[in-house]
């Protein structure tokens, strides 16, 4: 088995709550420089910089999988990761179906920049993105694995926007892959307070809105080889996945 | 002290779902937070909230509240609903928003 480290959430630009400079290049560069094997491009409720991430990383040894970072009804944030643009797209058009109407407010909220392969500005969303969809967190979930995508419940030691924040504790019936825990949170503490959810495979990342941060979390993954299947079967149990408190190799 | 259906035909709100009526209503907490109520609603308070999901009623249950009140035209899912029943939580809703349902509750439980 070789060791893969990856950090599987990471917001670009078109986050409105990001840096201006987190365009996918040099998100890119940053993950090489910070030897980073598979990185996740999840932006709040869109995928729109994700396929120029994978693009710009073809052939340098990094595996870039198209995320998002879905808000359902109830104010939980859910990381939803795919194999595929094509599929990330469908997922997408779902959510972009169930956002609330209107425009997004770039002086209150921050601009959501589309950009290229070379950090020139290609448009700018309009969608209020940081808003909640009107899709339940199961009905979120369900979305994704008829994708075939990754669920994981976002930061649930966060005291907003968490699953646990927002209903109290994990609901039996909605299947997570996996729970992540925030750069805010020691393993040591993750453990007294969340062990009653060990059934479920932990991950950390770095929710990284400024460069500066990718990388600070990152998740060890033990597989035959780079695939995306095979993270899948290390979050079934069949392949080891390991971390702590931010190191990286 | 105030029951469940005394509230109910004071205030105007919808039952949804009929548990205890007799409970009697100590007092009233009002988070959409679920873990802000489990860590700070009492026993006996009725809660008023948005969320809908199924887990309000565990948090009912957990924390021996009188009842739920959901605001704002929103109704509880039926997952919610069939919990409700199996655990014999009321659960009431109002189109009118969480200020002005606070508001009527706060002069009922004044006045009493």
């Amino acid at each position: 088995m070789k060791r893969f480290v990856a950090d599987l959430h990471i917001h670009t630009c078109l986050s409105p709550c990001a840096e201006l400079d987190m365009t996918p290049l040099r998100i890119i560069d940053e993950a090489v420089k910070k030897r980073l094997d598979i990185i996740a491009i999840s932006d709040h409720n869109s995928a729109e910089n994700a396929g120029i991430a994978m693009k710009i990383a073809e052939g340098i040894g990094i595996k870039v999988l198209p995320a998002m970072e879905i808000t359902s009804y109830e104010e939980a944030h859910v990381l939803a990761i795919f194999d595929s643009i094509e599929k990330v797209m469908g997922m997408q058009e779902i959510i972009y179906k169930n956002l609330p109407n209107g425009i997004n407010d770039e002086r209150l909220n921050g601009y959501q920049v589309v950009v290229n392969e070379n950090d020139e500005v290609l448009g700018f969303n309009k969608r209020i993105l940081f808003g909640a969809t009107g899709l339940s967190l199961k009905a979120i979930v369900d979305a994704i694995h008829s994708f075939g995508g990754i669920a994981v419940a976002s930061h649930i030691d966060k005291e907003i926007f968490s699953v646990i924040s927002q209903l109290g504790f994990i609901p039996d019936d909605i299947a997570f892959d996996a729970l992540e825990i925030s750069y805010n949170t020691k393993r040591q503490r993750a453990e007294a307070v969340f062990g009653a959810y060990k059934a479920i495979p932990w991950i950390t990342s770095s929710d990284a809105h400024h460069l500066n941060d990718i990388g600070r979390r990152t998740t060890s993954f033990f597989l035959e080889e780079l695939s995306f299947e095979e993270i899948k079967m290390a979050l079934k149990g069949q392949r080891k996945l390991q971390w702590s408190n931010g190191l990286i190799k | 002290m105030l029951k469940v259906n005394d509230i109910i035909e004071k205030i105007g709100l919808d039952i949804r779902v009929s548990g205890d009526m007799y409970k009697h209503v100590t007092g009233c907490y009002i988070s959409d937070l679920l873990s802000d109520v489990m860590a700070h609603s009492k026993d006996g308070e009725l809660w008023i909230t948005l969320q809908t999901h199924p887990n309000i009623v565990a948090v009912a249950v957990i924390k021996g509240l009188s009842c739920i009140v959901i605001t704002n035209g929103r109704l509880p899912e039926s997952d919610t609903v069939k919990k409700a029943e199996s655990e014999n939580i009321t659960i009431l809703t109002t189109p009118k928003t969480t200020f002005e349902t606070a508001g009527l509750l706060y002069n009922l439980l004044r006045s009493e």
